[in-house]
């Protein structure tokens, strides 16, 4: 999850409005898996990591799909990146998350990193450096369900679910069944409190 | 706000099982190709070790390493304290070095918390033992080598150690390991038993958080995990028992006494061992006998330490009360 960025925002802003609600975002995921199916010519080699939280549980619905496309297993995981986050120094220490790198390895193969937001971009650089002490991938590819814009580093998307133009002052939260007990994409406003964080 | 890890009564149970889960986590890094972490780059510590000691040392030298810190080894052997520098006068220079934090261990019971409270430094201070007073990261590391044997690895996250029955045999008297353990396993809902001739007792043991029994084989079948402790001869300057022989026949852990602990219970202990003193070889080298995995284990607890207090701009175990209690 795009935690970079509002760490412990609420659940639900009071004037969020639905972006995406939960059969867009099965429709989205269907369509993300047929096309790192197309672009990995078979998704032989395709290793699927999530970012937790949210990140993992994307990551899992995409391999369910992608089992259903290919036939095959398709290896899942989780990658926390808290400890090469580049923000460490300006928060209290968090919580880690479970890295779990399935039993094959990453060696050789085409990693597909899975996050539920893109924003800034910090937090992929951060996933590329925790990647670096794990193996070495034949290559990276990352899968987002929405890209909100605001790089402040040279990174990119290769699968979007939804590009989503937003300002700096809207929030955007993925609300996912496992852990929030249902499926949307919702934008605010930011309170104006937490503004100043920026 | 503490910074500081002093003693082990100042956890709460949520810092301890905070710990205690970002340790699991800390010990998947040992299972990668590449083990190390950036977490703390650029910061510097330094282990100031007053005392001799292998295992202790050696395991926070690995943590930091593994945690990207930039580490100092300080022994009082060949330093100048041996020549008659005073802990202030070290700690001065250090501070001057720009340190972040200290790992101390020192013969005199309550010298890591002076070093913390008297202002002579601003680094974070972590006890490494400290007299026959506390060594708090020693009770984690167990608290830890428990869970995951009693509990389970994946299904110990977030959990403590409620209705365990822990039982700690041996030299109680010098043992920082046991002061730190009774609290510690007390926090964490234990229950505790310690188990020592009348003779190795503290004065005022009654108001510790356990119960005290003077006769282990009726212990040993009530017994989740079994702690023996070493006899501290270096700290002992009077005759606390008549013979070794006598000691180790009513104290010592042999293969018939490990055969009345029930089925999974384990044989633990800090370290090290004096083997036909406390325990017999039979039982070191018996699988039930977490000696080893405890080692391994005080790294990634080590490494959640340093993590939790240095790892960000404050410290993300928040402590309930202030030392020296005792």
């Amino acid at each position: 999850m795009d935690t970079q960025e509002n760490p412990q925002q609420d659940p639900q802003p009071s004037d969020a409005r639905p972006v995406l609600e939960a059969p867009d975002i099965a429709r989205v995921l269907t369509r993300i898996a047929h096309e790192i199916v197309e672009r990995a010519k078979g998704a032989d080699d395709v290793v699927l990591l999530g970012i937790p939280t949210r990140g993992v549980f994307l990551a899992r619905r995409l391999a369910d799909k992608l089992a259903e496309i290919t036939d095959r297993k398709i290896p899942v995981g989780s990658l926390d990146i808290t400890m090469y986050r580049d923000d460490l120094r300006m928060h209290p220490p968090r919580a880690l998350a479970r890295t779990e790198i399935p039993g094959d390895g990453i060696d050789g193969r085409l990693v597909v990193l899975v996050d539920d937001v893109l924003f800034s971009g910090r937090t992929i650089r951060a996933a590329l450096d925790a990647l670096n002490d794990i193996g070495r991938p034949r290559a990276v590819q990352l899968a987002v369900l929405v890209d909100r814009g605001h790089r402040e580093l040279p990174i990119r998307a290769d699968y979007v679910g939804k590009n989503l133009p937003t300002s700096l002052r809207e929030t955007v939260k993925v609300q996912l069944a496992e852990e929030d007990g249902r499926d949307t994409v919702l934008l605010g406003a930011k309170p104006a409190a937490r503004g100043a964080q920026q | 706000m503490q910074r500081h890890l002093i003693s082990a009564a100042d956890l709460t149970r949520d810092d301890a099982v905070l710990i205690l889960d970002t340790a699991e986590e800390m010990a998947r890094v040992a299972d990668r190709p590449i083990k190390k972490l950036p977490t703390l780059r650029g910061r510097t510590i330094v282990n100031l070790f007053f005392e001799d000691s292998t295992r202790t040392r050696i395991s926070f030298e690995a943590a930091e390493k593994r945690l990207s810190a930039d580490v100092i080894n300080f022994s009082a052997k060949g330093s100048s304290v041996s020549k008659g520098e005073s802990l202030k006068d070290t700690a001065q220079t250090l501070e001057a070095m720009g340190v972040d934090a200290v790992v101390i261990r020192h013969g005199a019971s309550g010298a890591p918390y002076r070093l913390a409270n008297s202002g002579w430094i601003d680094a974070a201070v972590i006890n490494a033992g400290d007299g026959t007073h506390q060594h708090p990261t020693q009770a984690l590391l167990d608290a830890f080598t428990m869970r995951r044997r009693l509990v389970g690895r994946d299904a110990g996250l977030g959990q403590d150690l409620s209705g365990k029955r822990i039982t700690l045999v041996g030299d109680v008297l010098h043992s920082r390991v046991a002061r730190s353990n009774v609290d510690l396993l007390h926090t964490l809902g234990a229950e505790v038993t310690l188990v020592a001739p009348p003779t190795l007792l503290p004065v005022g043991i009654e108001s510790w958080p356990c119960e005290v029994s003077y006769d282990l084989d009726s212990t040993l079948p009530k017994s989740d995990a079994v702690m023996m402790l070493r006899v501290q001869r270096e700290r002992m300057h009077a005759a606390f028992f008549p013979t070794e022989r006598e000691y180790s026949r009513r104290y010592g852990l042999d293969g018939d006494r490990m055969a009345r602990m029930p089925e999974h219970a384990i044989v633990m202990h800090p370290g090290p061992m004096v083997r036909g003193m406390e325990i017999t070889a039979e039982v070191a080298d018996s699988d039930r006998c977490t000696v080893v995995e405890q080692v391994a284990n005080g790294v990634s607890i080590r490494m959640a330490v340093l993590y939790l207090l240095l790892g960000g701009n404050e410290p993300a175990v928040t402590h309930t009360r202030t030392t020296e209690e005792k």
